[in-house]
């Protein structure tokens, strides 16, 4: 099955995007924002970066991209779409999830490795997971702040659309504590934390077993598969 | 070169780190007679010819649907620049 990674201007963890679909047993298959084409692809990975220098707002030109139009298409019909931090402010901007994403309220870029409690495994992406299950993968973000109305929500906690939420400290002033959300369908899911920073021992966040041994973001990508595979 | 003004702010009830940021140095700095200050933007769109209603109306549109995000930001004003303003 082929996973496809799209690469912006300014995208940063396409690679490592590429490299955990791979380690999770997809074959990933490399997309450009400028074509319209999706290559057959199974699913798709908004990758973190900074696109477009974070101009006019974060994410928001390159949710304006030939290609957005064909993923928006895609994720209209069901495919499962991910997006990472840079991806997930693609993801608001397009307007396939709601709310927006606002510069931390500390004012200052966060990179820690972080706790977060999974809070629906029934998305095409969390489906590997217990449910409630806390996950530590790497966080790295300047604007990062999730935001939306009251309605909204109210409708995210109350639809069970909040798919992953903060534990301890709350590292950029998400209101309430959210990390990730989903669309109804739980095909789109954004979330500011990088799984795809956390696929490989030796590489991945420190844990009691061992230093870089963190691997919780696999299942991530595991959970898209076995959904593609269903 | 005609130009039409946007400017779009954060929304009043969201905080602005920046804005907030700038006004804890201008405390620092002593100006104690500014409360509070919040940072938005100002975009100048040219125009080839006259400004009509219609490329007013179409700068209301991309105002809204580009140049700002309605949920987190407000447009503040969409109008033609003084033919002798700074920006000309």
């Amino acid at each position: 099955m082929r996973v496809g990674v799209i690469t912006f201007p300014g995208s940063l963890d396409d690679r490592d995007a590429q490299r955990a679909i791979r380690l999770a047993g997809a074959e990933p298959v490399a997309l450009w924002h400028g074509e319209h084409d999706l290559k057959k692809v199974d699913a798709i990975v908004l990758p973190g970066g900074f696109s477009y220098g974070d101009y006019l707002r974060c994410g928001a030109i390159a949710s304006h991209s030939p290609i957005m139009a064909e993923v928006v298409d895609a994720a209209n019909k069901g495919m499962p779409v991910l997006g990472i931090c840079n991806g997930f402010q693609m993801l608001v901007e397009a307007h396939l999830l709601p709310g927006g994403l606002i510069r931390n309220d500390h004012g200052r870029f966060v990179r820690r490795d972080q706790m977060i409690r999974v809070e629906n495994n029934r998305t095409d992406w969390t489906n590997k997971f217990d449910e409630s299950e806390e996950i530590v993968i790497p966080l790295k973000n300047g604007e990062g702040g999730y935001i939306a109305d009251k309605a909204t929500l109210d409708r995210l906690e109350g639809d069970g659309l909040v798919t992953f939420r903060y534990l301890g400290v709350n590292p950029n002033g998400s209101l309430n504590d959210i990390a990730g959300i989903s669309n109804e369908r739980g095909n789109v899911v954004g979330l500011m934390p990088h799984p795809e920073h956390a696929v490989e021992r030796g590489f991945g966040p420190n844990t009691a077993d061992a230093m870089r041994s963190g691997i919780d973001g696999l299942r991530i990508f595991t959970s898209m598969i076995a959904k593609v595979l269903a | 070169m005609p130009t039409i003004v946007v400017e779009v702010m954060p929304k009043a009830e969201l905080l602005d780190p920046a804005g907030k940021a700038v006004a804890g140095a201008l405390a620092r700095l002593g100006h104690t007679e500014f409360a509070n200050v919040r940072i938005g933007k100002r975009f100048e769109l040219t125009v080839e010819g006259p400004i009509t209603e219609a490329t007013l109306a179409a700068a209301r549109t991309i105002a809204e649907e580009m140049l700002s995000n309605q949920v987190i930001e407000d447009v503040i004003s969409v109008h033609e620049a003084p033919a002798s303003g700074a920006s000309a």
